[in-house]
């Protein structure tokens, strides 16, 4: 009797277990900063902040690693990616949220949905052998040719660029825009929408005037989202930035990117250092990532807390 | 501005549409019997298959799923638990912040607590990578449809003398079994289409491995690696790996909603 | 099946004060002194610092149906919440006081609250069938505590027939209960608690969400089982309460909104002939 008491029916450790596992879930987020902390340490001694901000990638000769031209590629890549990815994606969510009839809404938003599913080293394909010829390339002449006076489309044209990879990124951080922000938009009461139609607002002035400042801490939060997702793609970007180390400002040129760098030389680093050099890009994109989600997660949690619907993140 | 929100929309479906008339018509050619069966042939030597990559594939996203299934439910009922406690949040907070984690970053981890201590690349590996990968997918559908199961569901089988863990056992946890179904799936179809931190975990291998300590085979990573390759038999495979690939996650996707209307259905009346 | 007039009778019928009910016999009352199946002494319950029920005591009578009316807000659910220690799943619930049952004091935060729960079932406002079928509904509590699975036919048709709902139900055991009527839901639910086979069976306004003649039935339930268990029934219905009952409980709320109980006795007296003017007032609709 007194052991019934104490195990509680099977309560107690149930309790136990349950716990136990939500404890491994922090230990893991724990044990990743960790991990990527200590397994960096010969690379942040010898490097210092300096890591940041010089570009040698020298791991033959000289043993000098500088994360410079990746940070930039990686910054620059998802910056395309977002100014191509925004009207979009925000243009669809309205699209589907506000103007779209339910029959044709439904189905548009579950294509879009699968378009988030859709593997990353697939995208990778269809942009090295199908986005690049097809659109990349082309696109990149005739930047070059009407704009190439401008450092950021100075030639010469390449296929595999910085250029391809922010097109392919757009159009992987698109889906995750535009259903974020859909359900945002889904979330705003009507009561807003009727508020300025029956002041005599036309479609156009309810979605630009109330719509989207009500609901801009969500949207921002859908956009920082898909930055998340740009700045941490790693094998289509690989696949299509042509992995040039040259610290180039040109879009046309082929670049590299933080996550690409360590896809294409994790297993090929011979010595310690070169491979904790990796690993404190590795650290850095976690910071970077870490940094961004936590940002959305507060912009979404202040539009649900305020909003009675539901968004998922 | 119909005509501009109309014309966005239409751009966003674009590249699925795109994608996947382009890969079945690079891939379906190249889809024999044999392409499933065999296992790969050197370069230039015809026939040859991915047999390897899709048992290697079926263990690694196996094992993944048996990792992060069981603890992903347990975190979920302990998050649903103490939801109105300061601890519910955190749980939230960092099931959001795992999943925000790119996957290459997962891999260094799995590679740093799995690959350096054994001092080899491993099916292991790579399933551990993917059930970091998992976890926070399986945590967050589980938890939100087990918010969904009404309170007194809970309070009827308490009610008549039944221990908490018996209540989320046959009661709780069956009543939001779909919705879980539907994470469970999402969390493999995602994981299954993962090349980039299989590179330095569960490294790829051109032969039959069954074993979990040796290195192994995948779908994403063959793709990867016959896409970049210079040969064109090899670019051909790659098409036609990405189309079983792609069907298989595609079909996970849209299996896994309908699952998610019939829970609906299933929970929505309890009384008439 | 018959209206409620099988049980013990030999004292002669008095039509319910004010109602058009089948004639029922009235209660034995504390009067006859029946033996008591739960001592409430100075039951008091806080929600945080909002005093929800205070200084309720009250003998449950043994095979007995006890009724607790009064306005809404008045704690009577939180009464018979109390004692299922349903409480325990509020956060920020406090319980104090007593309630005997067999000499222990259930409300203790070391009791067993497994054990208390089998044996004082609950029944709940809205029906709440699991969402499995008939049968598994019936079977649960017996499969919790032990029943083997070839002993458990036996128990279900035996529990659906002394819930009245056998006839009704034996040809669709393996369907889904929420197929059911809600009133037919909220009989299963009764039976679902009898299958426990527990002393006291506690009902929280059980036919409030219930259409008229699916209350008639629970109604003529509740007669039939007062044989067998000591029941307690909350309800704002006070036709319901002057027909079912043995001996009827009146709350009533405080300034400050905590509950109290002003009046205890047996049915019949409650309502012909209170002692209290506030019940008085209640149970002749003067009341707020």
């Amino acid at each position: 009797m007194r052991m019934a008491r104490f195990w509680r029916h099977g309560d107690r450790p149930f309790g136990w277990i349950t716990l136990l596992a939500a404890l491994l879930l922090l230990g893991l987020v724990g044990g990743i900063a960790v991990a990527l902390w200590q397994n960096s340490a010969l690379s942040r001694d010898a490097f210092g902040l300096e890591f940041l901000v010089t570009s040698r990638w020298d791991p033959a000769i000289d043993r000098v690693f500088g994360a410079l031209p990746f940070i930039q590629g990686t910054l620059v890549t998802s910056a395309l990616a977002l100014v191509l990815a925004i009207p979009v994606g925000v243009g669809a969510a309205i699209f589907l949220a506000e103007l779209a009839p339910g029959w044709l809404s439904r189905p548009l938003g579950l294509l879009i949905e699968l378009l988030a599913a859709v593997p990353s080293v697939v995208y990778g394909l269809w942009g090295l052998f199908v986005l690049i010829p097809a659109v990349a390339k082309p696109l990149g002449v005739a930047l070059n040719g009407s704009l190439g006076f401008l450092p950021i489309f100075e030639g010469p044209v390449f296929g595999p660029s910085r250029l391809a990879a922010g097109l392919l990124l757009s159009v992987m951080v698109l889906p995750t825009i535009a259903a974020i922000s859909r359900d945002v938009l889904f979330a705003i009461p009507n009561s807003q929408r009727e508020g300025a139609l029956a002041l005599g607002a036309t479609h156009w002035e309810v979605v630009h005037q109330v719509l989207i400042p009500y609901g801009a801490s969500g949207l921002l939060g859908a956009i920082i989202l898909g930055l998340g997702r740009a700045l941490g793609e790693t094998i289509a970007v690989t696949m299509v930035i042509g992995n040039n180390l040259d610290l180039s400002a040109s879009l046309l040129h082929p670049g590299y990117t933080m996550a690409s760098i360590i896809a294409n030389e994790f297993t090929e680093a011979t010595f310690d250092l070169y491979l904790e050099a990796l690993i404190e890009i590795g650290l850095i994109l976690f910071a970077m990532t870490l940094l961004i989600n936590l940002f959305a997660q507060l912009l979404i949690w202040r539009v649900r807390r305020r909003t009675v619907g539901q968004v998922r993140v | 501005m119909l005509g501009l929100a109309g014309l966005a929309a239409f751009l966003a479906v674009l590249p699925l549409a795109w994608i996947i008339v382009y890969v079945t018509q690079a891939g379906l050619p190249a889809l024999t019997l044999d392409f499933f069966t065999n296992l790969p042939t050197p370069v230039g030597v015809p026939g040859g298959g991915i047999i390897n990559a899709i048992v290697g594939s079926a263990i690694t996203v196996g094992l993944g799923l048996l990792l992060a299934g069981p603890v992903g439910t347990l975190v979920a009922i302990y998050a649903t638990a103490n939801a109105e406690r300061p601890i519910g949040t955190v749980i939230r907070f960092a099931t959001d912040t795992l999943s925000g984690v790119p996957s290459i970053v997962m891999g260094i981890f799995a590679y740093t607590i799995v690959v350096l201590p054994q001092r080899h690349f491993s099916a292991l590996a790579g399933g551990v990578v993917l059930a970091f990968i998992m976890l926070p997918i399986v945590i967050r559908s589980t938890e939100e449809m087990l918010k969904l199961v009404p309170s007194s569901l809970r309070e009827a089988s308490l009610a008549l003398g039944a221990a908490e863990w018996r209540t989320w056992r046959n009661v709780l946890v069956p009543a939001a079994w779909n919705g879980i179904l539907t994470g469970l799936m999402l969390a493999v179809a995602r994981a299954a289409g993962e090349a980039a931190p299989m590179l330095f975990t569960a490294f790829g291998n051109p032969f039959m491995s069954v074993s979990l300590d040796q290195p192994i085979a995948t779908l994403p990573h063959t793709i990867y690696i016959y896409a970049i390759s210079p040969y064109e038999d090899w670019r051909a495979k790659a098409w036609a790996t990405a189309l079983v690939l792609i069907i298989l996650v595609l079909a996970l996707n849209v299996a896994a909603r309908y699952v998610t209307g019939r829970r609906a259905r299933k929970l929505g009346t309890v009384t008439r | 099946m018959t209206l409620a007039t099988q049980h013990d009778s030999g004292q002669s019928s008095l039509p319910a004060a004010g109602s058009a009910a089948p004639p029922r016999p009235p209660g034995a009352g504390p009067a006859s002194a029946p033996a008591t199946r739960i001592a409430i002494h100075n039951l008091t319950v806080h929600y945080g610092t909002f005093c929800a029920v205070r200084n309720v005591t009250l003998d449950i009578p043994a095979n007995q149906v006890t009724a607790i009316i009064g306005p809404s807000g008045c704690g009577k659910s939180t009464v018979v919440r109390s004692l299922n220690r349903m409480t325990d799943l509020v956060p920020g619930a406090r319980v104090s006081g007593e309630a005997i049952l067999d000499g222990e004091n259930i409300l203790r935060p070391e009791v067993d609250v497994v054990n208390v729960r089998r044996r004082i079932g609950m029944v709940f406002q809205r029906p709440n069938p699991f969402p499995k079928s008939i049968y598994d509904n019936v079977a649960y509590g017996p499969r919790l505590h032990g029943v083997r699975d070839r002993d458990l036919d036996e128990v279900v048709e035996r529990t659906l027939r002394g819930a009245a709902l056998w006839d009704e139900v034996k040809d669709k055991l393996h369907q889904s209960a929420l197929a059911l009527s809600g009133g037919q839901q909220q009989r299963l639910c009764i039976a679902r608690a009898m299958a426990v086979e527990p002393e006291v069976i506690l009902m929280d306004e059980p036919a409030s969400a219930i259409d008229p003649i699916g209350t008639l039935r629970i109604e003529e339930l509740i007669a039939d089982l007062r044989a067998t268990y000591t029941i307690v029934i909350v309800t704002h219905n006070m036709q319901q309460a002057s027909r079912v009952s043995d001996v009827t409980a009146f709350f009533t709320m405080d300034e400050d909104r905590a509950g109290y109980m002003v009046e205890f006795g047996p049915t019949i007296e409650i309502f012909t002939n209170p002692r209290n003017q506030l019940t008085e007032d209640y149970v002749s609709g003067r009341f707020g």
